[in-house]
């Protein structure tokens, strides 16, 4: 479990130190090459974003000197960057990585995009060979919990901005968006940022109205959308089924009395008012009309906040899912390193065996087919009998996982097993062919590889 | 035999009432009623088919006329209707109020004395195609019905402002409306022709008399109430709780139309 992380995210690190670490994409192969260049670096990967560098390695045996490729890499003096990162080793580092996939060390909690971001870095990393062997294994595994977290727990099916409760309300008003039309009371940034939402969801047609003219004429623009007036603005209101208001009208300009005629002009089809203007633009009386739904900027923001906290609640089952693979990932990666030592146990065996058959050979003089098979099974007996004990002792170790690397030692100083176990992993990498752990982990101890 | 697979399918469409109950009791996500109740109730469909087919061929469709077997039809129908909607909406959310009824309609139909004896009219045809219509109207304004609550409680919901978790899984507001609307509209014509078909078959047993009878004066109500349910729908769109009151009224009086089955005195299926 040669695993290491070293990085700076929003969590440790202001966003000009995050700046400094930053690799932009283009370069992004390169620093990777440096990463794997780097002494005792086996393998390595590289994942920048606005809100995060993170730096994956596995090392060659035993550790790495992550903190030694960064100073390299860019330049920093000893003393100067430290307190701004975190590192991670071994287990750590394992469960840091899935953290990272399935979204929950992100600032937004369950947001989807760190996924194809590390996706990505996977990707180029994997390109250049940088991602072969256990590297691999660990980032395909952190892919598939990040999968089941998204399908297991709810951590993201809720929108966690004003914009999109918005958005998400309108849909439970109206079903699907298209087709529908809004209207823009004010020609606000935030009008036009919340009609944006509403547009990429479907909503067809666009009115703008403001006060002075012109703005109104401008933005509708923006959108292909209708200016309208500011006087006719209660005669025209009713065509629309999404109301975004914003003006700086000191009192409310909706009124429930609009209401009731907008709702006899409609034949009472529902209509949904969202009012981001601070005083108000909407009476909350209208919200008392059947088909009239009104949400002002806290009432936007009391969902937001709900919808946080249902992420947060679903976080913490999340984080006890990722804390069960990075123990199975664990037991899985002691099973492959098992392997190798069971199957150099039994060719050792084997060898000695046919060794003793063949000096023994001339003393035996010739034999019968019946005699031939009684050595042979007689032999065969002795060996299965002594490796049963090493063998079963191996594999529980794997299980059990604390002591498997214990036990793989004193079972190799035992038999004199010293050099097989290194000789399995260098004709792996000489070869340049990932070996896969699961592959490795299906590996029976009865078979040669 | 058709009775075994009834009863089977009331024990499973049990289930899927232990499911409702207890989704109101802890106002919990829809999904759980899926998970469970969903497949169980399926079941319980196929069940309830092969019963009803099979006792059409043993006993011939004039069985399945009798009033007691009329209200595991309609649970039928219901039950398919529902499954179809679960199937386009992905919503299990009319269980809550579907499930009861067609559990309580099958019950009926399962544990009732084998005292109804088939129909003994003149003119057989017409009183299949009386009560067939009459059923899929029935089922189709039970649904509008489930469905102006559905609004009811998804309106109140949205204004509360605090949209509730087990909530959140229900259809949209507008397509709940669309559903109900269609649904009345649908059933329209099937209630329409049903009554007529039934008046024709009593004009000719019973002469001009069977007018008065209270079974023929509460489906008159009904018609009525359905009527002014969908003018003030098309006219006014009419949507919310007015409208849930007018589906309250005609469901409540398609209720008493059903019921008395048990009070009319020529409307008993049997000969008079």
């Amino acid at each position: 479990m040669n695993f290491f992380v070293i990085g700076v995210n929003h969590k440790t690190a202001p966003v000009e130190v995050r700046e400094r670490f930053a690799i932009p994409e283009s370069r992004l192969p390169e620093a990777t090459q440096a990463l794997t260049s780097y002494p005792g670096v086996e393998e390595g990967m590289i994942v920048s974003t606005c809100n995060r560098v993170e730096i994956f390695a596995r090392a060659k045996n035993g550790d790495c000197d992550l903190h030694g490729f960064v100073r390299q890499y860019y330049g920093f003096r000893q003393g100067e960057y430290e307190q701004y990162t975190f590192e991670h080793k071994h287990l750590d580092a394992v469960k840091h990585v899935f953290r990272v996939a399935a979204s929950l060390d992100s600032m937004v909690v369950g947001e989807s995009q760190i996924l194809g971001q590390v996706k990505e870095a996977y990707a180029t990393a994997r390109a250049m060979g940088a991602v072969q062997s256990q590297l691999d294994a660990l980032m395909s595994r952190a892919f598939q919990v990040a999968k089941k977290v998204r399908t297991d727990t709810q951590i993201a099916t809720s929108s966690v901005s004003v914009a999109s409760v918005a958005v998400e309300l309108a849909e439970k008003i109206f079903g699907t968006l298209s087709g529908k039309s809004v209207y823009l009371v004010g020609a606000g940034k935030m009008c036009e940022l919340a009609a944006r939402h509403l547009i990429a969801h479907g909503a067809k047609k666009i009115y703008v109205s403001n006060r002075t003219y012109e703005r109104a004429v401008a933005l509708a623009k923006k959108f292909q959308g209708e200016a309208i007036p500011f006087e006719s603005l209660y005669d025209s209101v009713a065509k629309a089924d999404i109301i975004i208001s914003s003006t700086g009208a000191p009192h409310a300009i909706f009124r429930k009395e609009h209401g009731e005629k907008f709702l006899a002009q409609r034949r009472n089809k529902p209509m949904f008012f969202i009012d981001i203007a601070v005083p108000r633009d909407v009476d909350a009386a209208l919200n008392d009309l059947d088909g009239i739904f009104v949400y002002d900027v806290d009432d936007l923001q009391q969902v937001v906040q709900s919808h946080i906290g249902d992420r947060r609640r679903e976080a913490e089952r999340a984080e006890a899912l990722v804390q069960e693979e990075v123990l199975k990932f664990q037991q899985r990666l002691q099973q492959a390193d098992v392997v190798p030592t069971i199957v150099s146990l039994q060719e050792h065996l084997e060898t000695i065996r046919q060794a003793e058959i063949d000096r023994l050979r001339g003393r035996l003089g010739t034999l019968t087919p019946e005699q031939e098979i009684a050595v042979e099974a007689l032999t065969r007996g002795i060996v299965n009998k002594i490796m049963h004990t090493p063998i079963t002792t191996l594999k529980s170790a794997a299980r059990e996982g604390e002591q498997a690397t214990t036990v793989v030692e004193i079972v190799r100083k035992l038999f004199n097993l010293r050099s097989a176990h290194a000789n399995q992993r260098g004709q792996a990498c000489d070869a340049e062919q990932p070996v896969p752990v699961a592959a490795a982990a299906k590996i029976n101890g009865s078979s040669n590889p | 035999m058709p009775q075994l697979w009834l009863r089977l399918a009331t024990v499973l469409y049990g289930l899927g009432l232990l499911q409702s109950l207890y989704q109101l009791v802890r106002r919990r996500a829809g999904e759980d009623l899926s998970r469970f109740a969903i497949p169980a109730v399926g079941l319980g469909m196929v069940f309830h088919l092969v019963s009803v087919v099979e006792r059409a061929l043993l006993f011939g469709y004039g069985d399945l006329l009798t009033i007691r077997y009329a209200g595991s039809g309609l649970a039928l129908l219901i039950v398919i209707i529902f499954m179809a909607l679960f199937a386009r909406f992905k919503t299990a959310s009319p269980g809550v109020f579907v499930f009861p009824l067609v559990f309580l309609l099958t019950f009926a139909s399962a544990v009732g004395q084998q005292s109804d004896m088939a129909p003994v009219f003149r003119s057989k045809g017409w009183i299949a195609t009386h009560v067939a219509l009459l059923l899929i109207g029935y089922a189709a304004l039970f649904l509008s019905f489930v469905a102006s609550l559905l609004y009811i409680v998804q309106s109140r919901s949205l204004k509360s402002k605090q949209p509730a978790t087990w909530l959140s899984r229900m259809p949209a507001l507008q397509v709940i409306d669309d559903l109900g609307y269609k649904a009345l509209l649908a059933g329209f014509p099937f209630m329409t022709i049903g009554l007529i078909a039934g008046s024709v078959v009593a004009q000719e047993q019973f002469g001009p008399t069977y007018f008065f009878d209270p079974k023929v004066l509460l489906s008159l109500l009904m018609w009525g109430v359905y009527v002014v349910l969908i003018y003030t729908r098309w006219s006014s769109g009419w949507r919310g709780r007015k409208a849930a009151y007018m589906a309250t009224f005609a469901f409540v009086a398609a209720v008493f139309a059903w019921a008395a089955n048990y009070v009319s005195p020529l409307h008993r299926f049997v000969a008079p």
